[in-house]
């Protein structure tokens, strides 16, 4: 029995990957759960908002990689996000001028407003084909790792190494800063707390004299903000693919439904919970047991409960149980 | 203009569309539009059948189009020798205890008391099932799969006319959709469309992985033919009596025999659209079809009148997921193999909504309308953003960077075409073309 090559495996293989999956989908949710608490409909745009967001800091980094300038260590993207979150504010804020006021005049039904959304996500998804193309780009650069493997193993002297990638510190930092400030601002700031007025009672806040289309169009920067940020860091982490944002409306749903829509907080855990469930339940477990069982009961098979293309049936699943018995999310949310 | 003049001529203006396709470009890219547009006129009525009539929003409709067409396989493929002995009749067996497993579950979450003791004793039979139903499934699924890896490794079909398989693929897609619509229908409508959402990803992940089933990404090919309908080309080049009729026609024998395989097509897939446009008619007119239409319009009063809204909704979730089930098996006769990974929500989805939307939800005319009018636009919306692109680009100078960009990103104009035409259509025209009377 070998506890601590264990505890090594398994932070290397569940646990960081888990960690900035988690602050990624958290990004996500919360984008999703803003809209649902402000606008009142479920944003079927939103993982094609991401892929935009993305796509901008993909083609700015490689004109700043172009002209020669870098961030040393860390990521020329970081440098790219600030751009990146203007232009997707840009985006989404034409959009809204565009398409949604006209809905949230004529006060149609949430259901209207999701379907509208359905035609915003094909525009999206053909802008983003049509300027970057279908396939895969990477963009990152700077240092690979903070803790590779090796070094890992020389320092400790362990059999297992561990090793963090540098773009999964970067999205847990980004992701800590991202949420605080978005907290400060929700609690602390006149304009964040007339937007969680506005949310919790619409008539209350119009009566109160709250502008609704300044609540509305704080809430599009800010979802914009934090869905770039979600698009980059996991473009950084994994690779950038449109279809993949696209896919990844499923986990970030199933994030936002899981914590309670229209819950910031609950979007944050949400987000946590679907990623480690999918990562333990998709990972293969053979190497962590090993270490812990005795020689004889060692396993032989992988121990991997489902394949890693069920993935999807992971969130799913969760989505479906707390549905089930806590109709509303885990943490209180809101119904429309 | 009256009612029937303008819808009769909406329908003329379509299929001006696709002869002006068969004039200019060619009789087979034509009849392959017409085909399509059956099947996706077949889909769009199922959709407008949950939508329209009830106001449930599926946006799963890509996975019982999948699960039609892994009823053909299932159906109307040839047996693979030695995989039922091999293993066969181990995987249902293992699938036979997941599923007791399952229901001992539901049965004990419903029968206990609850408490400790009832959380302990489901975690526990979870568990002893899970690793019961992986310990019968795993070997047996590695037998079936080493079956001559190359052109079989699964069960196959059971080898009946492929005929059968379309109301097969109707009755598989109606009892998955059974299930589904037993956990997920309780849901508010955006939780729906979520649930949909995932199940139909994860049919596809299923239909993609489990080889032993439909043989995953390796696709199943070689799909008989509904034969004496539809025809071999190859057979129909040898018949005297073919190549005579095709010469009396002025078309030669190779041009000739692909057309007619494709109209035997168009034949058999009108013919079901047309019984399940009457179907869906009758639905509509009859007093079924003014209570769901109650029930979408106000639940509460149509409760408080007396009507189970639980069971209705069920009822019609399963009916419309069974028509697109059909389209789906029909789809993959045509295409005569199943390709998992062509599955994408967007065109098997997403597409057919704004099919039904664009032509008309709540109106079995206006979805068919849809259906043929936006699968022309998705085919020819290529061509034509390729020329629009030449266009523009002219005056660039040769072989500029941003030119060949633009040429090359045409395909794309695609989806943001069809994003175009949805949001123009649900500001200006809500109701659709042929509008719900």
């Amino acid at each position: 029995m070998d506890f601590l090559n264990a505890l090594v495996a398994l932070s290397n293989f569940v646990l960081v990957p888990a960690i900035a999956y988690g602050s990624q989908l958290a990004l996500g949710a919360l984008g999703v759960t803003l809209i649902y608490g402000i606008l009142r409909f479920s944003n079927f745009a939103h993982g094609d908002t991401m892929a935009f967001g993305a796509m901008i800091a993909v083609l700015v980094t490689w004109g700043l990689q172009a002209a020669g300038i870098s961030f040393g260590p860390l990521p020329t993207a970081l440098l790219a996000l600030p751009f990146a979150i203007l232009g997707c504010i840009v985006l989404v804020l034409i959009t809204d001028r565009l398409v949604y006021r006209f809905y949230r005049e004529q006060k149609a039904k949430p259901v209207i407003l999701v379907i509208v959304s359905m035609g915003v996500m094909f525009i999206m998804n053909g802008l983003v084909r049509f300027i970057i193309g279908p396939d895969d780009q990477r963009f990152s650069d700077g240092a690979r790792f903070i803790v590779s493997a090796r070094d890992f193993k020389e320092m400790t002297g362990l059999r297992e190494g561990l090793a963090i990638k540098t773009s999964q510190g970067i999205t847990v930092i980004v992701a800590v800063v991202a949420v605080a400030l978005l907290f400060w601002f929700l609690n602390k700031t006149r304009t964040g707390k007339s937007m969680r007025a506005y949310s919790d009672n619409e008539d209350l806040a119009l009566l109160s004299g709250i502008n609704p289309e300044r609540v509305v169009m704080i809430t599009w920067v800010i979802v914009a903000a934090l869905a770039t940020t979600a698009g980059v860091l996991y473009g950084l982490d994994k690779s950038f693919k449109p279809f993949v944002y696209f896919q990844l409306l499923l986990p970030i749903f199933a994030s936002a439904i899981v914590g309670g829509l229209g819950n910031p907080l609950g979007a944050i855990a949400g987000g946590f919970i679907i990623a480690f469930s999918e990562v333990t339940i998709t990972y293969a477990w053979k190497k962590v047991l090993t270490y812990l069982a005795p020689e004889q009961l060692a396993p032989s098979g992988l121990v991997q409960l489902l394949s890693t293309d069920y993935k999807f049936a992971v969130s799913f699943v969760i989505l479906l149980i707390v549905l089930l018995f806590k109709p509303t999310g885990l943490f209180k949310g809101k119904a429309v | 203009m009256s009612e029937p003049v303008k819808n009769t001529l909406l329908f003329a203006v379509v299929g001006a569309l696709i002869l002006l396709t068969g004039f200019t470009q060619s009789w087979n890219a034509a009849i392959l539009i017409l085909n399509m547009g059956l099947i996706s006129a077949v889909m769009a009525i199922g959709v407008n059948l949950q939508w329209g009539f009830a106001g449930l929003f599926n946006v799963g409709v890509m996975g019982f189009v999948a699960l039609g067409g892994l009823a053909v396989v299932l159906f109307s493929t040839p047996t693979t020798p030695g995989a039922w002995s091999a293993g066969g009749f181990g995987i249902i067996l293992a699938l036979l205890l997941g599923a007791a497993t399952v229901v001992a579950t539901v049965l004990v979450a419903q029968k206990m008391p609850r408490g400790r003791l009832r959380t302990l004793t489901i975690i526990g039979i979870l568990i002893v099932g899970f690793f019961v139903y992986r310990a019968v499934f795993d070997p047996n699924v590695a037998a079936v799969e080493a079956i001559d890896p190359a052109i079989a490794g699964h069960l196959g079909g059971l080898n009946l006319p492929v005929l059968l398989a379309w109301p097969a693929g109707g009755l598989l897609a109606a009892g998955a959709a059974w299930l589904i619509g037993k956990t997920a229908l309780g849901l508010r409508s955006d939780y729906l469309a979520i649930a949909t959402l995932g199940i139909a990803e994860i049919i596809i992940a299923v239909l993609k992985n489990e080889d032993w089933l439909a043989r995953g990404v390796k696709n199943v090919y070689g799909i008989p033919r509904p034969a004496p309908v539809v025809g071999y080309e190859v057979e129909l080049q040898q018949d005297p009596g073919f190549v005579a009729r095709a010469e009396w026609l002025g078309l030669d024998p190779v041009t000739a025999s692909t057309l007619s395989v494709k109209l035997g097509y168009s034949l058999l897939f009108a013919i079901v659209l047309l019984m399940l446009l009457w179907m869906a008619q009758m639905a509509l007119r009859s007093p079924w079809g003014r209570m769901m239409r109650a029930i979408r319009d106000n639940e509460v009063a149509a409760e408080a009148m007396g009507k189970d809204v639980t069971r209705r909704h069920l009822q019609i979730f399963v009916l419309g997921s069974a028509i697109c089930g059909i389209a789906g098996a029909m789809m993959t006769t045509l295409d005569g193999q199943l390709t998992p990974s062509a599955y994408q929500p967007l065109r098997f989805t997403f597409l057919v909504w704004v099919m039904v939307i664009v032509g008309g939800s709540g109106n079995n005319f206006g979805a068919v309308l849809g259906a043929f009018l936006i699968w022309f636009l998705w085919v020819q919306v290529e061509p034509i953003g390729l020329w629009l692109m030449n266009l523009i680009t002219a005056g660039m100078p040769d072989g500029s960077a941003l030119r060949e960009h633009l040429i090359d990103s045409a395909a794309h104009m695609r989806l943001f075409t069809m994003g175009l035409i949805l949001l123009i259509v649900l500001r200006f025209s809500p109701r659709g073309l042929i509008p719900e009377k």
